[in-house]
C-alpha cells in the first residue's frame, strides 16, 4: 500500500507547483509592476478604434451542435489510437469490444444524419 | 494475438438485449414516418421492457460473475431489476396522453427511458466500483435529458439543469470517495474489498472511512435522502409528470438496490463505521418528509417530500443491516427494506396514475385544491386515490402499513428503539397531509369539475395497483418469497 501511495507523489508535487505558481504570478504582477492607471490605459483597445459593440453577442446554435458532433468523433479517434497500438496484447475480446463501440457510434451517426443535424441550409 | 478470452455473456443477457433493443428503437423512430412514430416507438419500448423481465428471471439461484468480476447476477439483482423494469414500462404507458396534451410527442422519450433502465440494471449488477459508476452515469445522463424534456417550459428546463448540476456534484463526491477507497485498499473489486475488510476485522485506515463517507453522500443524493434532498421538490415539480412518476420509482429503487449491495457487500464488515450515518440520514429524511410536506399546495411537490420520507423508512432496513456480526439480523434488515421498496413501487405508480388523470378542459392541473369535490364528480377515481393515500399514511390493513410494520419490526429486533419510535411519530405527522387530500376530495366544495375520460391503459394500471395495495394483506407470499430469496443471495455466498 505504501508503494501505491508513493507512486502518486509526483502528482502531489505537481499540484503543489501548479497552485504555487498560480498564486505567485498574479501577486508578483501586483507588487513588482509600477501601477499608474489613467483613462486611456483602462479603456478597451480594438485596433485603434473605440469598441464597436458588446463582446457578448448571440451566435447561431448550430455552431454548438457542430462542436458537439465533432467532440464525439474526436473522442472516437482518441480511443482508436491506443487500441491500435495495443491490439497485439488485448486479443480478440479487445478487437471486438472496439468494433461494438464503433457500431454504437454508427447508430448515433445515422440518428443525427436522419434528424438533419448535419444540414446547414 | 492471444486466443479468444471472451467473457461469458449469458449473465448479462438482459442488459445486452436492452442495449441492442434501445439502438434498434432509435433507428425505428428515426426511419418511420413523423406522424405516429412516437406511438410506435412507445409501444415497442414497453414491449422491450416487458420481454426483458423473463430474461432477468432466468436466474433462479446462485451467483454468477462475469467480465473479470465486474458484473454479478444473483437473485437480489433479479428482484430489484424486476421492480425497475415494471416501473419503467408503466411510466412509458402513462406518458402517452400527457405527451400529446403538452405537445411534446417525440420518439426519443421512450428510448431515453429504455437507456436509463439499462443504466439502472447495470448499476444493480455492479460488482466493481468502476462498473457501478458506469451504470450510474448512463442512468443519470438519460434522466437529466428527460427531466427537461418539455424544453419550451422554463420550469422543465430549470428542473433538468438543477438535476444535472447537483447530480454532477454528487457523482463527483461518489468518485472522490471511490478514489479514496481505491487508494487505501488498492482494489476496486467488491469481492476483493470484502475479503480485505474481512481480514482486517473492522480495523481499517481513516482513508477508507473517509472514502465510505463520500460514497454514502453520493448515494444518498441519488436516493434523495436528507441532507442531500434539496433538488427533489424542484425537479419533481418542474419535470413533466410521467417523468416525475418515473423519478419517484425506478431510479430510487435501483439506487437503493445499489446502496444495499455496496454497504452489505464490500463494506458489510464495517457496519460499525457506517451504521450511525445511515441512522442519521434515515431519521432526518423521515422527519423532513413529514414536516416539509404539510404546507405544500402542489401535489407533485407533496409527492416529492413524501418520497423523501419513504426513503427514510426504507433506510431503517439498511441501518439494521449495519449491525455487524449478526448475519440473521442483517438479512432481516435487508429483507424488510426490499419488501418496503416493492410496496412503495405499487403505491407510487398508482398515485401518479391518479395525478396524470387530473385534467381540466384538456389541460393538466396539479394543485391539491383542484381535487376538491372529486368524490361527487368522479367517485371511482376519488376512492382509488383515497386507497393510495391511506396506504401511504400507513393505515391497516393496506399494504403501506405492512411495509412500515416490517421495517419497524426489524429496527426493534436490532434494538434500534429510537429509530422505530421516531419512524412511528413521523408517520403520524405524515398521515396528516395524506389524509388532507382525502378530506379535500370528500368534504370540500367542488370547484370546476375535472375531465372524466380515463383511457383503458390508465384504468388497468389503477386497478392492478389498487388491487395489490388492498389485497396484499391476504396474499403477501410472492413479494415475501421474492424478497427472501433476494436477501439470501447477499448473505450466503
Amino acid at each position: 500500500m505504501e508503494n501505491l501511495l508513493v507512486e502518486y507523489l509526483p502528482i502531489l508535487i505537481f499540484i503543489g507547483l501548479a497552485v504555487g505558481l498560480a498564486v505567485i504570478i498574479p501577486i508578483a504582477s501586483l507588487i513588482i509592476v509600477p501601477q499608474k492607471p489613467d483613462a486611456e490605459k483602462l479603456s478597451a483597445y480594438e485596433c485603434g478604434f473605440d469598441a464597436f459593440e458588446d463582446a457578448r453577442i448571440k451566435f447561431d446554435v448550430r455552431f454548438y451542435l457542430v462542436a458537439i458532433l465533432f467532440i464525439i468523433f474526436d473522442l472516437e479517434v482518441a480511443f482508436l489510437f491506443p487500441w491500435a497500438v495495443s491490439l497485439g496484447t488485448i486479443g480478440v475480446f479487445g478487437f471486438w469490444s472496439m468494433v461494438v463501440f464503433l457500431g454504437i457510434l454508427t447508430v448515433g451517426f445515422i440518428y443525427e444524419w436522419r434528424k438533419g443535424a448535419l444540414e446547414w441550409e | 494475438m492471444p486466443l479468444a478470452t471472451l467473457p461469458t455473456l449469458t449473465p448479462a443477457l438482459p442488459e445486452i438485449f436492452l442495449a441492442i433493443a434501445s439502438m434498434l428503437l432509435l433507428m425505428l423512430g428515426v426511419f418511420s414516418s413523423e406522424e405516429n412514430n412516437t406511438r410506435t416507438v412507445s409501444y415497442a419500448s414497453v414491449l422491450v421492457l416487458i420481454v426483458a423481465i423473463p430474461f432477468v428471471g432466468l436466474v433462479t439461484e446462485g451467483r454468477t460473475v462475469t467480465f473479470g468480476g465486474a458484473f454479478v447476477t444473483d437473485t437480489f439483482a433479479v428482484y430489484i431489476k424486476a421492480l425497475v423494469l415494471v416501473s419503467a414500462a408503466t411510466a412509458i404507458i402513462m406518458s402517452k396522453d400527457y405527451l400529446k396534451i403538452q405537445g411534446i410527442e417525440r420518439f426519443e422519450f421512450p428510448v431515453l427511458i429504455v437507456l436509463a433502465t439499462l443504466g439502472m440494471m447495470m448499476m444493480i449488477s455492479a460488482n466493481d466500483l468502476i462498473a457501478l459508476y458506469l451504470g450510474l452515469e448512463l442512468q443519470s445522463l438519460s434522466l437529466y435529458v428527460i427531466a427537461s424534456f418539455q424544453r419550451d417550459s422554463a420550469r422543465s428546463a430549470e428542473a433538468g439543469l438543477k438535476y444535472f448540476v447537483l447530480g454532477a456534484l454528487a457523482s463527483g463526491l461518489l468518485l472522490y470517495g471511490m478514489s479514496m477507497i481505491y487508494g487505501f485498499a488498492g482494489t476496486t473489486s467488491f469481492d476483493t474489498l470484502a475479503n480485505i475488510f474481512h481480514d482486517a476485522h473492522g480495523h481499517v485506515s481513516v482513508g477508507v472511512i473517509v472514502g465510505i463517507v463520500f460514497m454514502l453522500a453520493g448515494l444518498a443524493f441519488k436516493v434523495s435522502a436528507v441532507p442531500f434532498h434539496m433538488w427533489t421538490p424542484d425537479v419533481y415539480e418542474g419535470a413533466p409528470t410521467p417523468v416525475t412518476a418515473l423519478f419517484a420509482v425506478a431510479p430510487k429503487i435501483a439506487a437503493m438496490g445499489l446502496f444495499i449491495r455496496v454497504m452489505v457487500g464490500p463494506f458489510g464488515e464495517l457496519g460499525a463505521q457506517w451504521q450511525q450515518i445511515i441512522i442519521f440520514i434515515s431519521v432526518a429524511s423521515m422527519l423532513l418528509g413529514a414536516f416539509a410536506a404539510i404546507n405544500q399546495t402542489n401535489i407533485k411537490r407533496l409527492m416529492a417530500y413524501s418520497s423523501i420520507g419513504h426513503m427514510g423508512y426504507a433506510l431503517i432496513g439498511l441501518a439494521v443491516a449495519g449491525t455487524a456480526g449478526d448475519a440473521a439480523l442483517q438479512a432481516l434488515g435487508v429483507q424488510s427494506m426490499l419488501i418496503y421498496l416493492g410496496i412503495y413501487m405499487f403505491m407510487n405508480i398508482g398515485t401518479f396514475a391518479c395525478i396524470l388523470l387530473m385534467k381540466r378542459d384538456g389541460r393538466m392541473v396539479e394543485g391539491i385544491d383542484d381535487l376538491a369535490g372529486l368524490s361527487k364528480s368522479n367517485p371511482g377515481l376519488a376512492m382509488i386515490l383515497s386507497i393510495f393515500m391511506f396506504s401511504m399514511a400507513g393505515i391497516p390493513p393496506l399494504a403501506g402499513f405492512l411495509g412500515k410494520l416490517y421495517v419497524f419490526q426489524a429496527a426493534i429486533q436490532a434494538e434500534l428503539y429510537a429509530l422505530a419510535v421516531i419512524g412511528v411519530l413521523a408517520s403520524v405527522v405524515g398521515a396528516y397531509y395524506y389524509i388532507r387530500i382525502i378530506k379535500v376530495m370528500y368534504f370540500d366544495d367542488p370547484v370546476d369539475e375535472l375531465d372524466r375520460g380515463i383511457s383503458l391503459e390508465m384504468k388497468a394500471i389503477l386497478v392492478v395497483t389498487g388491487v395489490v395495495i388492498v389485497f396484499f394483506v391476504f396474499y403477501p407470499v410472492p413479494l415475501l418469497t421474492g424478497a427472501e430469496s433476494a436477501t439470501a443471495a447477499l448473505f450466503h455466498k
